[in-house]
């Protein structure tokens, strides 16, 4: 099937012409745009076809020491601050990032390579809900902690990763302030421009200076907000290896920390499944947002009496997937985040292949210009080869087989991470059985990859710890007592 | 070697309405523009079976609709003709008479349609006198009431019997979704029907609804697709009944490509069964050529 296109789709292309982005932008420190001390700045790169979009300022330790300073000196008043009015601040951004939705959905998409369908569809509104949902919380706290005196932390330093820029600052933002704390952002260097964004419209939300700070850098700028002795929490998301220097930089210190690391997670089909949906439910679980996703099904296990019908389905179902341009409305799958990443895939895709595993990739037309990388299943692995064990980021699917239910759950939960798990079955017995033996923050039940900003998100082992969304997301903000 | 009836029930899949809705969903924002918009739309028109069946169908109003189906809008150049018209076993050899000449087939529902409550005797002399007729394509509609009481073997074997009184001609066999309510029953009568002869599965008799909607066509595409994997034998598709959108039919088509593939998209595997459709497609063509929405009255209505 397939053999020739006789009806292509016609190029269909979200206009750019309302997104406005600046050439340069500064530090958002204080209420104010502020040039790093440093005078450094460093090019944002559009992945999906090389060219440069704008110049991020390179925030150094004095920049940060200012950004947590006036993160500080806001506090006494946020958090003093009545907070049903903290609430209507809050409701107030979320309203203006959804008047700007489609703005910050091209941007999100330029920046960061995702498909529009996905930032138009999926992380932009969830990023508005994260505010609506925490804005609702400011002021029902005690009900959230019946009988229990509820206090803000203070200043929290919150680093957030590449692979879904608005959503996670939304993530760490919203129960922050809905909490009283205050804050100082840091996205990740390679996506800044939607966090740039959020603060242009935090400015326009009119909150009292200092309450939100912005600032953008590498790591260096990131190890800064860590050690800097004034910042009473760290909220990180990104990789294991990231986590875990954290983890030691703030031993003995009383800063608390929520880290939401990497993950290996494992989707299970069993022979009952509704094999067609679970067939969609594999390709949303690894190819959603180019596989750059924390808790991505990147470890399929199926059990063998259908092992050969899911995976000819799987294949047959990756040739009707479009790789390209992610500003395409029909793309499925866009540009991998950075040419860093992509070197990252290839050398796990060359290590799959010298490891014996059977690759299969689709032909697809893959743009010349930008980085890309087809959709990768590797067919018949063991837990033993490295492509299983290890995190690749990136569209590529290692496939086990399995015989029995005791067999799988004991090699889902054979990983040093345990963030998510998914579950295919026609039988509600069998996915309760799972759910409280499976290792992993979150197991979804013949589905996978859904948020909602009323769930907690979080993970057990090397996946790191604290809840965020939800009731729980609000824990990690407070001091209770 | 047929597969039993316990056996097609054993291998039907499980269908999950949630996962079904998903993938209808995001088939849904797919964008078709620009030339392949054209293209679709003409090639919608190519698969449109025309139908009249109603009570008071008569010659005249059968004789218009078959002037219309093969000039649809003969001030747009190069339009396609629809695939048949769908009439009435009373008014086939008259819409033939009509047809001659023309690419355009008759096909006749059969079987006691739209109920299918008739005993299989009468069902058989209904196709074999459409068929001697000459009707090319026959639509005959499954017993619901054995299927939903769980007698799937006579649903088969009325099948298999109306497979061979049609000869020659192509059969579509109508499950009525409407009434088998769930998906799962959806699939399973998708496979007998597939399994006992059925040349194209066909959603709705137009009369029940709901009829032919996205989530019924997808499971029914479903079954085409795994029944083309086991025997490499392609089945045809038809939905049939509330596709009055050219929207609709676009994102249907789309779903037949990324189902079955391009492969399917000729009017020998795919049609649409639909009264008022081939309009607003017309409509569409000719805002693309002139960039203009006409008022309905520019096009005909036969």
């Amino acid at each position: 099937m397939n053999k020739k296109e006789k009806w292509p789709l016609s190029p269909s292309l979200e206009s750019t012409q309302h997104a406005s982005i600046k050439k340069q932008y500064s530090l958002f420190i204080d209420g104010e745009w502020v040039k790093p001390s440093s005078g450094v700045y460093f090019p944002s790169i559009n992945p999906a076809d090389e060219s440069h979009l704008a110049s991020i300022a390179h925030a150094n330790e004095k920049d940060v020491h200012l950004a947590v300073q006036a993160a500080r000196k806001a506090f006494p008043l946020w958090s003093k601050l009545p907070a049903s009015e903290r609430a209507k601040y809050i409701f107030r951004i979320a309203r203006i990032m959804q008047e700007k939705a489609r703005e910050l959905a091209v941007i999100e998409t330029l920046d960061g390579g995702k498909p529009i369908r996905e930032s138009r569809d999926i992380d932009v509104p969830l990023a508005c809900n994260h505010f609506f949902y925490y804005a609702g919380w400011a002021d029902k706290l005690a009900y959230a902690f019946p009988n229990r005196t509820v206090e803000p932390l203070g200043v929290a330093a919150q680093i957030i990763p590449w692979n879904f820029p608005l959503l996670m600052a939304a993530w760490k933002i919203a129960p922050a302030l809905a909490t009283g704390n205050t804050v100082v952002l840091k996205p990740a260097e390679s996506t800044s421009l939607t966090a740039l964004k959020l603060a242009e419209i935090i400015e326009e939300a009119g909150l009292p200076k200092g309450v939100v700070n912005i600032i953008t850098g590498f790591g260096d700028t990131g190890a800064a907000m860590v050690n800097h002795p004034d910042v009473n929490k760290i909220a990180f998301t990104g990789s294991t290896h990231v986590g875990k220097i954290i983890q030691k930089a703030i031993a003995g210190s009383s800063k608390k920390a929520t880290l939401e690391l990497g993950g290996k997670s494992a989707n299970i089909i069993f022979d009952d499944a509704p094999i067609d949906q679970a067939v969609e439910g594999i390709v949303n679980g690894i190819f959603f947002n180019q596989g750059h996703v924390c808790c991505a099904g990147s470890r399929l296990f199926v059990q063998e009496n259908v092992a050969e019908k899911v995976i000819r389905k799987l294949k047959l179902r990756l040739k009707s997937l479009y790789v390209g341009n992610p500003l395409d409305k029909n793309t499925d799958i866009g540009a991998i985040n950075s040419k860093e990443q992509l070197e990252t895939i290839e050398s796990y895709i060359a290590i799959g292949k010298k490891e014996g595993a059977e690759i299969y990739q689709p032909t697809c037309n893959i743009p010349k210009k930008g980085y890309y990388c087809p959709p990768t299943l590797f067919i018949n692995v063991a837990q033993s080869h490295r492509i299983v064990q290890e995190e690749i980021f990136g569209p590529v699917l290692t496939i086990q087989t399995f015989r029995t239910v005791d067999e799988v759950i004991q090699k889902a939960n054979n990983t040093p991470y345990g963030l998510a798990a998914g579950v295919w079955t026609d039988k509600g017995s069998r996915i309760f059985n799972l759910t409280t033996k499976l290792k992993a923050g979150v197991v979804w039940a013949n589905t996978y990859n859904k948020f909602d900003p009323t769930s907690p998100f979080g993970g057990y082992k090397e996946s790191g710890y604290g809840r965020e969304g939800g009731v729980h997301g609000l824990s990690a903000y407070v001091k209770l007592s | 070697m047929a597969k039993t009836v316990s056996q097609i029930i054993l291998d039907a899949s499980k269908v999950d309405k949630v996962g079904v809705e998903e993938r209808v969903a995001r088939i849904q924002t797919r964008s078709v523009k620009g030339t392949s918009k054209v293209q679709g739309l003409k090639m919608a028109l190519n698969m449109i079976d025309l139908t009249t069946l109603e009570g008071k169908d008569t010659q005249g109003k059968v004789r218009q609709m078959c002037y219309k189906a093969h000039h649809l809008h003969d001030s747009i150049p190069d339009l396609p003709a629809v695939a048949a018209v769908c009439v009435y076993p009373s008014m086939v050899k008259f819409a033939k008479k009509e047809l001659r000449n023309t690419s355009v087939k008759v096909a006749s529902v059969s079987t006691a349609f739209p109920s299918g409550q008739a005993p299989l005797e009468v069902k058989i002399l209904d196709t074999k006198f459409a068929v001697d007729q000459g009707a090319d394509e026959i639509d005959m509609v499954i017993s619901r009431g054995k299927f939903l009481q769980g007698e799937f073997q006579f649903v088969y074997d009325e099948i298999a019997q109306i497979k061979e009184a049609c000869g020659k001609a192509r059969l579509k066999v109508i499950l009525e979704t409407g009434e088998l309510t769930t998906l799962d029953n959806v699939r399973l009568a998708s496979d007998i029907a597939i399994h006992a002869g059925a040349d194209f599965i066909k959603t709705s008799t137009g009369k029940i609804q709901p009829a032919a909607t996205m989530q019924v066509t997808y499971t029914m595409l479903m079954a085409i697709q795994d029944y083309f994997a086991e025997t490499g034998i392609m089945i045809g598709m038809k939905p049939a009944g509330g596709i009055s959108t050219s929207k609709l039919a676009l994102h249907n088509l789309l779903m037949v490509k990324e189902v079955l593939g391009d492969e399917w998209l000729t009017n020998q595997w795919f049609r649409f069964g639909a009264s008022s459709l081939a309009n607003d497609v017309l409509m569409q063509l000719i805002k693309c050529e002139s960039g203009i929405y006409a008022s309905p009255d520019y096009v005909s209505i036969d």
